[in-house]
């Protein structure tokens, strides 16, 4: 089992509140999932690369390394600490000299974008969510999941969601078979995970896809040719939502969609209390269907 | 009437007061609030009540009810009327998957569409569905009958045994050893009470029967090369 909660937003005004949203969603799915939470958020835009990075001992990795990035790039570093988070704001030019300054003190890279922000750890989604003053953050749209781990270990880098390129992310409810096979495919093109989680080479085949040129749609469609298992995913792109169940579709899903927004629930339990859900349309998505909304 | 809004009560209390109910009672007619999707709601009833459900549920609901009329005014989550034994299940919205799967008998009513493995291994319920019904319907149905009133998905009735399945839309595919079989006026009076019961629009005539061909009942030589 897994949990997972998706809101993409259509109107301006609920900016503010899509932290608090999907933070009471994602909790609502703690029992699908209590070992992990995760979310990826897409706030405002400053033109600068964002840089979500990830320490277990973030207090001593964190101390002074925004100084250090500045100088190492001779150009303004801002940093903004989350637990055992930080999101590093700097010029998109200094992105390689920042990833080569981070790799070499150890320190993950999460995600990286213009626009989205990842946070994930262990423990349960209600204390994920505290820690990270997820409730405080806005955006256009975010995705959210809940582990229940099956297929590899309960770690930080297991939790979901992954972001495999820029402003990309995925979350995953179900477990793939050729995970394996995949792996070596796109570890040829360049695209090779990072762990050995299975969910991350979803993620890996939806960026390389997306590199190659296909659309969010073309790229989601792939995956009912190419990824063999069990699926529901939800992926958010720098201006994109979409999501797609395999075939057999044993994995649950809820969709509601009103003219403020479009909803993603494992469960309809997660969408019960969104504002206007009484006359949302709401349904179940269809197996080996592409659904995806760009703005 | 007795109303309990689950917004303030456990789902455990509402569930205890009307499995409670078994036998005779005079509190035949319940209504419950603030389901908001929770799971299991109204499981187990052993007793002729009436209960309304004023929302959506999840997974779960009117679980092997037996005597009891429980309507949903909103959608159900996976598994409602699972293994029912008797009694009526409305659903005013739709069903999400393994609608009335295993069912020993009782009436369940889908007014909106059900999705994927509906009367799973049904043995003995009967099933109306208004909508569509997803994939693998009626897998390994052993008996009782399958109406609907749209469309049926890939796979109906794979390695059926003796359910009944009537379709009136188009079927998109039939699974292994499910064909279509004549319609004989016993049939058409099974499906004119079962419609009429259900409360649907809609004539016997307009439907088709699909079957077991019962080629998988025994073992076949010809097969043999095949194990």
């Amino acid at each position: 089992m897994c949990g997972i909660v998706g809101l993409f937003l259509k109107k301006e005004d609920l900016r503010p509140r899509l932290g608090d949203m999907l933070t009471d969603m994602l909790i609502t799915m703690t029992d699908r999932g209590p070992d992990s939470a995760g979310i990826a958020i897409y706030g405002d835009e400053t033109g600068k690369l964002k840089l979500t990075i990830q320490s277990d001992s973030p207090r001593a990795t964190f101390a002074g390394l925004d100084a250090a990035l500045a100088e190492a790039l001779d150009a303004p570093v801002e940093m903004r600490v989350l637990d055992t988070h930080a999101v590093l704001t700097l010029p998109q030019a200094g992105e390689a000299a920042a990833r080569a300054l981070l790799a070499e003190r150890g320190i993950r890279v999460m995600g990286a974008g213009h626009s989205m922000e990842i946070f994930k750890e262990v423990g349960l989604p209600r204390d994920v969510a505290a820690r990270f003053h997820l409730r405080e953050m806005g955006g256009s749209h975010g995705i959210g999941h809940t582990r229940m781990a099956t297929e590899s270990a309960v770690t930080t880098l297991g939790a979901h969601p992954f972001s495999t390129g820029a402003d990309q992310c995925l979350v995953h409810n179900g477990s793939l078979s050729n995970h394996n096979q995949m792996r070596r495919v796109l570890a040829e093109k360049g695209f090779g995970p990072q762990t050995q989680n299975d969910t991350e080479v979803a993620a890996c085949y939806i960026s390389s896809r997306l590199a190659e040129g296909a659309n969010l749609g073309e790229a989601l469609e792939g995956t009912l040719e190419d990824l063999d298992g069990f699926f529901t995913f939800v992926v958010g792109t720098r201006n994109g939502f979409g999501v797609v169940r395999d075939p057999i579709a044993c994995k649950p899903a809820v969709m509601a969609e009103t003219e403020d927004y479009v909803a993603f629930g494992s469960e309809y339990r997660a969408l019960a209390n969104l504002p206007g859900i009484e006359t949302a349309r709401v349904w179940e998505p269809e197996p080996a269907t592409v659904y995806f909304w760009e703005r | 009437m007795q109303t309990i809004d689950l917004a303030t009560t456990p789902l455990r209390e509402l569930n205890a007061a009307l499995q409670a109910q078994a036998g005779t009672t005079n509190q035949t007619r319940w209504e419950i609030l603030n389901p908001k999707g929770a799971h299991a709601i109204a499981v187990g009833l052993d007793a002729p009540v009436e209960v309304t459900i004023k929302g959506s549920t999840g997974y779960y609901c009117a679980g092997m009810n037996k005597q009891a009329t429980i309507r949903v005014a909103g959608s159900a989550g996976p598994g409602v009327a699972e293994n029912m034994m008797s009694g009526t299940v409305v659903i005013e919205g739709d069903a999400s998957q393994y609608a009335g799967a295993t069912g020993h008998g009782g009436l369940l009513v889908v007014q909106g569409n059900a999705s994927s493995r509906c009367g799973i291994s049904m043995k003995g319920i009967d099933i109306v569905v208004f909508g569509n019904i997803g994939h693998m319907s009626a897998f390994m149905a052993q008996s009782g009958n399958l109406v609907v009133l749209g469309d049926a998905g890939d796979a109906l009735g794979d390695s059926l045994y003796e359910a009944r399945l009537f379709v009136r839309g188009s079927v998109k595919s039939l699974g292994s050893d499910c064909v279509e079989k004549e319609m004989r006026p016993e049939h058409l009076d099974i499906l004119r009470d079962l419609l009429e019961r259900a409360g649907a629009d809609a004539r016997p005539e307009e439907f088709r029967r699909y079957g077991s061909a019962r080629k998988l009942y025994n073992f076949h030589v010809d097969h043999a090369g095949a194990y």
